[in-house]
């Protein structure tokens, strides 16, 4: 075994010879381990779903294998395919999908079992887990419901004792730092950018979600790439009673896991953020590195006030959320700096976050918005923070109307006064997702369907922070 | 009975056309685009590319040593333009590499000249300009004028439908070598290898026999592999006999989306004629469809639209006419259903329009304009046999309509910004392909002398389980074990001059060739075990792996024992088997005749709910039954049912295609263009096979009928759901709701029913 090697349905194999921007499915492919399918190259369609190790745990996790550089496995460990069943034995998942004749072409499905099977052998499959575990996977074929009935039986069954559950009852040994050409992947932030100094054109590369998508399109990065995914200090997340201190390279599907119930808003967006194979890998600070006008988390950054800690190599230093994002693709974040956490307060006020997207389920947003309010005893708005993604060339507080908000007692007349504003606030684009009046329409819809919804259920009593958990504790 | 791949499926080890082993490297071609919709070519400068290692080729017009067309009906599709660009990103040469990476990196650096000149990228613009492949098409039936100014009530409308790609998850594939005999080899994913062998011919200029073409199976077609194949294969067999190395295309997604045809967008513009009840008196309509650049199968794309605009509906007069725009987009091409959905769109619009104009239930309305058994369709064939009514009445009633309608009414009263929308539409679908020549098919079946089967027929494979339906069809003829039978890929030089795997006909036609094929070696086999069994041939039957004297089940010889018999008496063990599609006739200038062996029935019922403040809906739950005879093999026609009524589901609400001001697709990755996902198909979905009370009249193989298409249409239920439910939020009136019915779509059609809309 070199230090180039990964495990691969068990079995070592050297990358020693492999481009590290190659993407594992065209490495799979060109092995003539043909059951994992290209079906996008974009991370879109599942056709090429992999197992993942992640070694803390450990824990399968679902990915494309088009979105995965090669120069990310050397450590690692991951399982297809062609390694689930036994001799003619068929995998529970291979025999669920046959009998309930879930495979009707054949080309997604062998994505749809290796979503079934880690899923399975992670035991998530449970209430809402079938379709969860599903939602990335395209079949143009089945229309999904023998494939949903497939899940709901495995629900009920056994982990099957196979290769993936017998590595999965294994140590959890910390990846060691590797490097495949100029693929680098150290473990410590000041490893990371020490490499930096050393090569300024390389770049950060997280979960690859984004970076991934044009790899697979045959672009190459000039100077290499420095990789965060085996950085421990990335992988931070502590959770407050003020904040929660979220790092750079926590992959979101942990987010949604761990901070259930923590911050509403991020409960609204995360389901609608991708689907669990880009979850499983995409992380915040790789949201922040593209800084996207329609990048889904930072809308949620601003509305919440957070907090963004960059370290350079010139030490560390913070950077209010607010005031990040300089235009388009710009941020305050100067090249060499990287993203190590984020600080989120816990304010207690009123949150909510909406997606509306052509199809609610894994797609771009159309427009995405966060909002949170605070009342005093007497209903007046005490805070506004009204963020938007979608409407600009940067996600953005409609500033104006917080401001008319301010001090403003919180009733019809104020709603709609806001939210005729916000419907004026934007000038936003026309572009095959939708129009600008649709758009701009969205911008005051979203907020009276927060009021509605959000703010009426809060008991009508328009409470502020403190109040809130008083009385959730009343209660 | 499973699907016969189910098992290679799941273990990823069926084989797919790009994933044979091939003895050499296989060179990948990669296109050089254009980036105007419409220019004249004035120079390709190919030298960079050549130049750089492991570029072999690059393919122009002038490469091409037989006919530079590839057109199925019109000859006017060159597979290498030689002066024109007619649509943005239209391939102007393919570079022939040693792999896929170093013929993109080539493709970047031909230099090509373009000299712009104007676009058309509407149907509308193609109308001002006057600008259609072919002249019109019209179907005249009654005096209309009279039937429309004798109607107590008229009214007028407009309507379209938007393009759909085929999203096939297995994108265009074609590989292809002249092996030691110098015949041309080539294996394509196509779902008419006869016609991609013919195609491969005439621009290599060889006679058809020296062209073979194989079709595995497919990763999805749905129409997008019927014609559109057919250049990837003619690409990649003329890259081989220039190099003498196999070559071949993967189409990227994006570039399957961008050079492929879509399923026809339309236009439709009618005017209705209906009485007080709202029984229709008269139509008169006028449909455009966007052809794309070239003709490809729009004429027939366009004829099923207009033999399909009436759906289960009487009209006693009408006059339909079709016209198909000339446009600078890729060519639109087949695509399930294969223009009968985008006719019957705008035939249920038109139903739900009159019902809104009189303030009726849109059902009430739809049945009261049942075809009655015989009565005529605008084009003169008789509705006999029809289980229009009671497949209505069979879903009506699973689905609980009548009490949901009131309930839904109580929801839509109680609640403001949500409404609720419930509909129900049948859908009645012809079976045969319209040109009368295509429906024929073949077989070849072989016994070995071990008792196993090779099965060979004109159909190809795309996952609609024909393979597993004519392994059933031979099992019962023969009487044997389907496990003895093995579906060999379909290949020209086993049965030749096929028609394309389409219009539904894939099992009904092949499988009734199967059969003929199997009923002859029976017959041979039968004198056989008629001298063993001393009997006469006539008395001995085939079950169970036997074959036994009728009146005495104990006498009887095994399968294998009987096929060794007949081996040692020189008896052949081969046959071909050949059908044609009885009763059927067409006159193509009258556009009257006979067209269809039978209709296909269904219905289905669909509710919605629709937040009236982002326009954004949810499927609460579907109920249908389909008609499909009796069934060959259940699980599969479930699969179909389910699979096409989720595509339909996505062609009417999240799939939409859109191109920028110069003509280049936006829309070209499952980022940007969205189909169904597990999430938007309801937990309450129940399908239903009709239970028929009689056989079905058309003497179809084993009473089953055709289901690969019919299915789609049933998603109609959803849209005027959706109608239903946007029709909550406004007064009345009619209700314009565009398809696909995106969310804005839907927004901006509660906007307008409330009397504010959206500028
Ligand atoms: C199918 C699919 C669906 C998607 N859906 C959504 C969606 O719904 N909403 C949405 O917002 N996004 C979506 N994305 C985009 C993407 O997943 C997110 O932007 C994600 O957060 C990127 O994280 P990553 O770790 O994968 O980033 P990477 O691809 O690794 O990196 C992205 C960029 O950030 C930089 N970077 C990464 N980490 C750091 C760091 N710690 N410090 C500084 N720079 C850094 C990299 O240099 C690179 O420029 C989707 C992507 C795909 C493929
Ligand atoms: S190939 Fe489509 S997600 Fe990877
Ligand atoms: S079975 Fe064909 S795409 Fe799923």
């Amino acid at each position: 075994m070199d230090d180039t090697t990964f495990l691969l349905n068990g079995e070592p194999r050297s990358l020693a010879a492999a481009d590290p921007n190659q993407s594992l499915l065209r490495w799979l492919r060109g092995l003539r381990l043909t059951g994992t399918k290209e079906g996008c190259g974009d991370g879109d369609c599942g056709a090429c779903t992999v197992a993942l190790l992640e070694p803390a745990g450990p824990h399968w996790r679902a990915v494309n294998a088009c979105l995965l550089p090669l120069g990310a496995l050397p450590g690692r460990e991951v399982w297809t395919v062609e390694g689930l069943a036994s001799g003619d034995r068929l995998h529970p998942v291979q025999q669920a999908l046959v009998d309930t004749a879930g495979s009707q072409c054949g080309y997604c499905t062998p994505g749809f079992v290796m979503s079934l099977a880690v899923a399975h052998a992670e035991g998530e499959l449970a209430g809402h887990g079938c379709d969860a575990a599903i939602e990335g996977n395209l079949c143009r074929c089945t229309g999904y419901r023998p494939i949903r009935k497939a899940a709901q039986r495995l629900a009920a069954e056994p982990v099957a004792e196979d290769g993936l559950a017998r590595r999965r009852q294994g140590p959890a040994a910390p990846l060691a730092g590797a490097c495949l050409g100029a693929f680098e992947s150290p473990t410590t932030l000041a490893d990371a950018l020490a490499a930096k100094v050393a090569r300024p054109q390389a770049q950060w590369i997280a979960g690859a979600t984004d970076v991934g998508v044009a790899l697979s399109r045959g672009e190459r990065p000039a100077g290499g790439s420095i990789a965060l995914d085996r950085i421990a200090e990335l992988q931070v997340l502590e959770i407050g009673a003020d904040a929660v201190r979220i790092g750079a390279g926590v992959p979101l599907a942990r987010l949604e896991r761990e901070l259930a119930g923590v911050f509403p808003a991020l409960d609204d967006l995360l389901p609608w953020f991708a689907a669990r194979q880009v979850k499983n890998r995409a992380t915040l600070g790789g949201n922040l590195g593209s800084a996207s006008p329609i990048g889904d988390l930072l809308p949620w950054l601003l509305a919440l006030d957070a907090v963004i800690e960059l370290a350079g190599p010139g030490g560390r230093r913070v950077q209010p959320a607010d005031g990040y994002i300089l235009g388009y693709r710009k941020t305050a974040r100067q090249d060499e700096e990287l993203v190590v956490a984020v600080r989120v307060p816990r304010h207690g006020g009123i949150e909510a976050g909406y997606k509306v997207a052509k199809r609610q389920a894994d797609d771009i947003s159309i427009v995405a918005a966060v909002y949170r309010i605070e009342l005093d005893d007497a209903r007046r708005v005490r805070l506004a923070r009204l963020a938007y993604g979608g409407v600009a060339a940067t996600p953005v507080r409609a500033r104006a109307v917080e401001d008319l908000l301010l001090g403003r007692e919180w009733n019809a007349d104020t709603i709609e006064t806001a939210a005729q504003s916000l419907e004026a606030a934007f000038t936003p684009l026309d572009d095959h997702r939708a129009s600008a009046a649709y758009r701009r329409a969205l911008c005051g819809e979203l907020f009276r369907r927060f009021a509605e919804e959000r703010v009426q259920r809060a008991g009508g009593a328009f409470l502020s922070a403190k109040d809130a958990k008083n009385a959730k504790e009343a209660s | 009975m499973k699907h016969e791949s189910a098992r290679g499926h799941v273990t990823g080890s069926a084989i797919y056309t790009d994933e044979q082993r091939v003895p050499e490297r296989v060179l990948r071609l990669y296109p050089v685009q254009a980036k105007l919709a419409h220019a004249r070519i004035l120079g390709i400068d190919a030298s960079a590319a050549l130049a750089m290692p492991g570029v072999l080729h690059v393919l122009t017009a002038r490469d091409v040593p037989g006919v530079n067309d590839t057109g199925p009906i019109l000859h006017d599709e060159p597979l290498i333009p030689a002066d024109e660009v007619s649509y943005h990103g239209q391939a102007l040469a393919w570079v022939v590499a040693e792999d896929e990476e170093i013929a993109r990196r080539a493709a970047a650096r031909v230099r090509v000249e373009l000299e712009p000149l104007p676009a058309i990228l509407s149907i509308d613009a193609a109308i001002a300009a006057q600008r259609f492949h072919l002249p019109p098409s019209r179907i005249v039936h009654g005096d209309v004028d009279a039937a429309l100014s004798a109607a107590p009530h008229r009214l007028s409308g407009e309507v379209r439908s938007g393009a759909q790609d085929h999203f096939y998850l297995e994108t265009h594939s074609s590989w292809a070598y002249v092996d030691v005999d110098g015949l041309v080899q080539v294996t394509s994913s196509t779902q008419h290898p006869s016609e991609t062998q013919a195609t491969v011919a005439h621009v290599l200029g060889l006679p058809a026999n020296r062209v073979v073409c194989r079709c595995l199976r497919m990763g999805g077609g749905f129409g997008g592999k019927e014609t559109q194949a057919n250049a990837f294969a003619a690409l990649a067999a003329l890259a081989a006999t220039l190099t003498g190395r196999p070559a071949g295309i993967q189409l990227p997604r994006s570039l399957d989306m961008q050079l492929t045809g879509k399923r026809h967008p339309f236009l439709g513009r009618f005017e209705v004629g209906f009485d007080d009840d709202g029984r229709l008196l008269g139509l008169r309509a006028d449909l455009v469809s966007d052809g794309g650049w070239s003709c490809d199968l729009s004429p027939p794309v366009l004829l099923r639209a207009l033999v399909h605009i009436d759906n289960a509906y009487h009209y006693p007069a009408a006059e339909i006419t079709g016209r198909i725009a000339k446009t600078h987009l890729p060519s639109n091409t087949a695509f399930r259903g294969f223009g009968g959905p985008q006719g019957m769109l705008i035939g249920e619009e038109i139903l739900d329009r009159v019902a809104r104009h009189l303030g009726l239930p849109p059902h009430l309305v739809r049945e009261r304009n049942f075809y009655a058994e015989g009565q005529l369709t605008p084009y003169g064939q008789p509705v006999d046999d029809s289980e229009i009514r009671p497949v209505w009445d069979e879903v009506r009633r699973l689905a609980g309509f009548d009490m949901r309608w009131t309930e839904r009414a109580a929801f839509n009263a109680a609640s403001t910004d949500r409404k609720r929308g419930l509909a129900i539409t049948p859908v009645k679908f012809g079976i045969s392909f319209n040109k009368t020549e295509y429906n024929q098919a073949g077989a070849l079946v072989h016994l070995y002398t071990d008792g196993s089967v090779q099965l060979n027929h004109g159909g190809t494979e795309m996952g609609q389980g024909l393979h597993t339906k004519m392994i059933v069809v031979a099992a019962r003829s023969l009487g044997i074990d389907p496990a003895r039978i093995r579906v060999m890929p379909t290949a020209t030089d086993k049965v030749p001059n096929t028609s394309a795997t389409a219009a539904s006909s894939g099992a009904d036609m092949n499988g009734q060739a199967v059969r003929a094929a199997c009923e002859t070696l029976k017959a041979r086999l039968a004198d056989v075990a008629a001298a063993r069994l001393a009997c006469a041939a006539t008395d001995i039957e085939f079950a169970d792996d036997q074959a036994r004297f009728a009146g005495d089940p104990a006498r009887a010889i095994g399968f294998v024992d009987l096929v060794r018999a007949a081996y040692a008496a020189r008896v052949s063990l081969s046959a071909t088997g050949y059908y044609r599609t009885p009763v059927i006739h067409w006159d193509p200038v009258a556009l009257r005749g006979h067209p269809f062996y039978y209709f296909a029935y269904g219905a289905a019922v669909a509710e919605v709910e629709v937040d009236g403040r982002t326009g954004v809906h949810r499927l609460l739950r579907v109920d249908i039954v389909h008609d499909v005879g009796h069934s060959l093999a259940e699980a599969i026609d479930l699969g179909q049912i389910e699979g096409g009524f989720v595509q339909g589901l996505g062609w009417l609400s999240c799939e939409e295609v859109v191109h920028g001001q110069d003509g280049r697709l936006l829309t070209d990755a499952p980022s940007t263009y969205k189909i169904p996902t597990v999430k938007d198909v309801p937990e309450a979905f129940s399908v239903h096979l009709h239970e028929r009370t009689k056989a079905p009249r058309a003497q179809v193989i084993g009473g089953s009928k055709a289901v690969g298409e019919p299915p789609l249409m049933l998603a109609l239920a959803v849209r005027e759901a959706l109608r239903d439910a946007v029709a909550a939020f406004g007064q009345g009136g009619a209700v314009e709701l565009a398809s696909p019915a995106t969310p804005e779509a839907i927004y901006r059609a509660i906007r307008q029913a409330q009397g504010r809309p959206l500028s």
